[in-house]
């Protein structure tokens, strides 16, 4: 069964006199348990397809179904919801929440989903350190360095095990030793629970990871290709 | 789903301390808000108070009784006999502190230079010291000693009206029930000094029994004079006076005052008015800071919203923060208030502005009155309208698209 099922999916901006495709008439199947990378040259839509799955940005025209459930018909409180339960972010900018530290952040939506503060704190301790921040959960943002801060958002995207994976450039500020452990990370997880990944990147290497590549120019896909 | 209360508390309580500068400032004015709703209602509530306690003690009492018509005609025809034996049950009853009855009656006093006309009040000083009366406001001689004292004491501003003093004679005339001129001599034993200029000039007293003999009533009185406990609620001691005295009229000083009891009245909701108007002037800084702190983190709340956060949640946690905000500065405020209030009980000299207080009938020393219910009415009206006023930034930065939200920078 597909996890994810996007038909001509539409989304235009008008900057001035000009319209910017962001979404010119997409379709898309995504098994579950896919592990895949979209690449393409800035503005090419890769983003725009992500915060359109992930119910971020809304839709001129076209469908998204994520397990049969129309993700563009959702209300404001449905679509948190799902995001909550169902999908994992990991962003470009980290977008840490600047007061809490490491852990709390990691721990953050699974406040919000009820796990019990026992259970948030195992979980979350665990998955610092598999992305190799021990001994830094008590760190607020500021004091983490940039591809710290990026450990610490994959964290926070994969602590619940979400069915789907929404990651923009996860890798963008990070060594190529962290790379590699973070994608293995997110191998392992697509392959011992089934997790789908949807990975937006420029990075090759991280390209040499997926199992199906899509390639995106001006807001249509141009190439889609499995490993 | 549940609201994460503990997950938004938190975050509040730090986003609260995240420009810990702005928020001091914030606190500090509405601390310095509700220290002037409260202090300035203290004031005001003690300036009204003394007018009451001034008006109550010139009535005197917080219940009067008196003959049915003698309201309209205060002469010694429309007097009432010695309270019986059913009114003597309420007057000795536990509500009643203190309780005298007195002739009281429109007269003229003569000194041999002038004469002048007055409020004959004929007296048991032992029940007008209890009523109220304060021996300390004999500035000369001294007051009577008995309600058989055959001498007056007088007003000090009367006294200098008829141009005499202290020991001089003065004659004193009045009407009798059969409408005959009855008049005496007396001799004055006392000069007494008031808050207000009127009642120094107006009220002369002599001993009641001196009285009744001069206008030939025997035993009756002009009215019952009664002290209660409380004098906001002076209802229920009136009531019962009026099931033990048939046939008579029986007033609580709101209706034998009505220019005090609207004062009164009028006071509550001045104050309600006069807490909402700092409110709003608050409101604007309030408002400001949470729009500030709002447009400060719109990513954030863009983040918040991206990993799962309904907008319910985004709008608790605003006002989360704000009620924060407001519980302190109202724990500041109502500390300094009351911190002020309390070593100013002793009383304010505002005797540079006494003749506009004695005009409004207040004394030149105001004593704040701090009520307890004023303090939680101010408390409310924070609260309450301050969560009210934030509900519009927070709903706002409830409605922030995601995607839009988490784009600025």
């Amino acid at each position: 069964m597909s996890a994810i099922v996007c038909t001509d999916l539409c989304k235009f901006y008008q900057q001035g006199d000009a319209v910017i495709k962001g979404l010119d008439h997409v379709s898309l199947e995504i098994e579950e348990g896919s592990f895949i990378c979209i690449s393409g040259p800035s503005g090419s839509g890769k983003t725009t397809l992500l915060n359109a799955i992930g119910g971020l940005d809304s839709l001129d025209s076209g469908q998204i179904a994520i397990n049969g459930e129309r993700v563009d018909l959702l209300g404001k409180a449905e679509l948190a919801d799902l995001r909550l339960h169902s999908i994992g972010f990991v962003f470009q900018a980290y977008n840490l929440i600047p007061v809490l530290s490491a852990r709390e952040n990691v721990e953050f939506v699974m406040q919000v989903q009820g796990v019990r503060a026992a259970e948030r704190k195992l979980q979350s301790m665990k998955i610092l350190q598999e992305v190799g921040l021990e001994g830094m959960e008590d760190r607020r943002p500021a004091q983490l360095s940039g591809g710290q801060q990026q450990r610490v958002a994959v964290a926070r995207a994969i602590v619940s095990q979400p069915k789907l994976v929404l990651a923009d450039e996860p890798t963008a500020n990070l060594d190529s030793q962290s790379m590699e452990k973070l994608m293995a990370h997110f191998r392992e997880l697509n392959e011992a629970h089934k997790v789908t990944f949807l990975i937006a990147t420029h990075d090759q290497r991280v390209m040499a990871w997926a199992d199906r590549r899509i390639y995106m120019e001006d807001g249509r896909v141009t190439r889609d290709e499995l490993q | 789903m549940a609201m994460p209360v503990a997950a938004m508390s938190r975050l509040a309580w730090r986003n609260l301390w995240r420009n810990y500068r702005r928020t001091v400032i914030m606190l500090l004015a509405i601390a310095l808000g509700v220290w002037a709703m409260i202090f300035m209602t203290a004031l005001m509530r003690g300036m009204v108070d003394d007018m009451v306690q001034q008006g109550i003690v010139a009535l005197p009492g917080h219940v009067q009784v008196h003959a049915e018509a003698y309201r309209d005609d205060p002469s010694i025809t429309h007097s009432l006999p010695a309270p019986g034996k059913a009114m003597l049950e309420v007057l000795e009853s536990r509500q009643v502190i203190a309780w005298s009855s007195r002739i009281k009656v429109p007269a003229m006093i003569s000194s041999e230079y002038e004469n002048r006309g007055i409020s004959l009040l004929g007296i048991d000083p032992e029940g007008e010291l209890a009523l109220g009366f304060d021996p300390d406001d004999i500035v000369a001689g001294q007051f009577l000693t008995d309600a058989g004292d055959g001498g007056v004491v007088i007003g000090r501003k009367l006294a200098e009206r008829l141009e005499t003093r202290l020991g001089k004679r003065v004659v004193v005339m009045s009407q009798d029930p059969g409408n005959t001129i009855a008049d005496r001599g007396f001799r004055i034993v006392g000069i007494f000094k008031a808050e207000l200029e009127n009642r120094e000039e107006t009220i002369v007293y002599a001993g009641r029994d001196v009285v009744q003999a001069m206008l030939r009533v025997g035993n009756d009185v002009s009215e019952i004079a009664v002290l209660g406990h409380d004098y906001r609620t002076p209802e229920k001691l009136a009531a019962d006076l009026g099931d033990a005295a048939a046939g008579f009229e029986v007033l609580s000083w709101l209706e034998l005052d009505p220019y005090l009891s609207t004062m009164m009245k009028v006071m509550d909701g001045f104050v309600l008015v006069w807490m909402v108007v700092i409110f709003l002037a608050l409101s604007f800084g309030l408002v400001n800071t949470l729009m500030m702190a709002i447009f400060e983190r719109v990513r954030e709340i863009g983040l918040m919203r991206a990993l799962g956060m309904r907008p319910s949640a985004i709008v608790y946690e605003i006002l989360v923060e704000s009620l924060m905000l407001l519980a302190l500065g109202l724990l500041l405020g109502n500390v300094l208030a009351v911190s002020t209030i309390i070593p100013l009980k002793s009383g304010i000299d505002v005797s540079v502005v006494a003749e506009g207080m004695e005009m409004m009938g207040a004394s030149s020393m105001l004593y704040p009155v701090l009520q307890w219910p004023d303090v939680l009415l101010a408390n409310t009206v924070v609260i309450v309208l301050g969560i009210l006023t934030s509900l519009l930034p927070a709903w706002r930065a409830s409605q922030y698209r995601p995607v839009e939200a988490l784009a600025r920078n």
